[in-house]
């Protein structure tokens, strides 16, 4: 890392986590944000896949950044990031079959994640191996801890269990549209409502 | 007549009881982006519609006459983000050249179109759904085209009278625009059940 502008490690790994997180304050990759997240489970094996295809694509990118071209660098990110999510696909299907059908085509989805691609553009293709795979890892986790806290919110109150283990009173009645499309818009738009107020108290 | 009723079924059915921007999320980022203006909302809609059914056509023939005889389909992500990349491209250089007005209003979000999840979804629900004849996979790629401009649009009428309304100020933007569409999303809800 012979860069003069090499960034400190700790702040590039926990920038994803708040200030810089992928959904709550860059608005990138929102269609994963609201599909998957009816469930913890595959909101938490979605988290894993990003993660996944984030570190390798991000790996890739960084040892071949001297060779690319200008005009043919999306293509070229694009393409490694297919290949991965190939893998990733692959993977899934012959170790967690159920988990493979019930994300379905939001796998293949993540080829076109903006995340992966911006922190190919943002980060990989101007920093060395190691800063990279710390952003991807960081950027990665703050990605899959806003599904987890998305997923986890709409569970508990479409169904009244977490991870199909009952944890509200019997009393509890189910919200069933919380698991509707129209309960992840509305929890992520008042999550995000909730993220400002609290970003500018604390600024 | 019979596959014209199932045609006919098929396109009413992406557009409005399976609409891929408000009952399978895709195409959130453009529908958030664009969605400001109604003139800008119709033009980006327009471009979708063009991307979509080329690249439908294109890829159920490539995944048809290419990867499956020869069995390829591990190559399927990759030849689908391509055809969509070159398709996108092919649009890039005509707006440019015949509306250079729109072209710089868009700005970023034209070559974006590659990165819309609409596009990519549709083709691998095309596959998904196992559709077996090219004349239904071009119209429901049609279709969602005209379902992802019908969406976008009545979004941005919304939002223009939404600038009028007092919004509370941490509310502003993306909150207000996702509660918006989760409440279309209600009203949409009203059409399942539509078609068996």
């Amino acid at each position: 890392m012979s860069d003069i502008s090499t960034p400190a490690l700790g702040p590039t790994f926990t920038a994803g986590f708040w200030k810089e997180n992928p959904v709550l304050r860059l608005l990138l990759g929102m269609c994963p944000t609201l599909a998957v997240t009816a469930a913890l489970k595959p909101a938490l094996t979605m988290g894993c896949c990003v993660i996944f295809v984030l570190t390798c694509s991000n790996i890739v990118v960084s040892l071949m950044r001297n060779l690319l071209k200008p005009h043919l660098r999306i293509l070229m990110f694009t393409l490694t990031i297919a290949t991965f999510v190939t893998i990733a696909d692959l993977i899934l299907k012959a170790f967690a079959a159920d988990m493979s059908a019930a994300l379905g085509p939001y796998v293949p989805l993540i080829i076109v994640n903006c995340i992966i691609i911006c922190r190919a553009e943002a980060c990989a293709s101007k920093n060395g191996l190691v800063v990279s795979v710390i952003d991807a890892l960081g950027m990665g986790l703050g990605f899959t801890m806003t599904l987890c806290v998305l997923a986890g919110i709409r569970e508990v109150l479409s169904t009244g269990k977490l991870m199909e283990v009952s944890v509200m009173p019997s009393a509890f009645v189910p919200w069933a549209a919380m698991g509707m499309p129209v309960g992840a818009f509305i929890t992520l738009g008042l999550m995000l409502g909730l993220v400002n107020i609290i970003a500018k108290k604390t600024s | 007549m019979d596959t014209l009723n199932t045609l006919l079924l098929g396109f009413i059915s992406i557009v409005l009881i399976n609409n891929l921007v408000l009952t399978k999320f895709l195409g959130i980022c453009p529908f958030l982006g664009v969605s400001g203006r109604i003139d800008m909302a119709f033009g980006m809609g327009m471009a979708v519609t063009f991307v979509v059914t080329l690249s439908g056509i294109l890829t159920w023939m490539i995944d048809h006459f290419l990867l499956m005889p020869f069995g390829l389909e591990v190559m399927r992500y990759v030849c689908f983000i391509l055809v969509i990349a070159g398709a996108v491209q092919l649009v890039e250089m005509y707006v440019r050249k015949f509306f250079p007005p729109l072209y710089e209003s868009f700005g970023i979000f034209l070559p974006l179109i590659t990165t819309n999840c609409a596009i990519l979804g549709l083709c691998l629900f095309i596959n998904l759904w196992e559709i077996n004849s090219l004349l239904e996979a071009s119209v429901l790629s049609f279709g969602a085209g005209v379902g992802f401009t019908m969406a976008i649009c009545i979004m941005a009428g919304i939002r223009e009278n939404l600038n009028l309304v007092d919004v509370p100020q941490c509310f502003r933007g993306a909150p207000i625009t996702l509660i918006t569409a989760g409440l279309l999303t209600m009203a949409f809800m009203g059409f399942s059940g539509m078609i068996k």
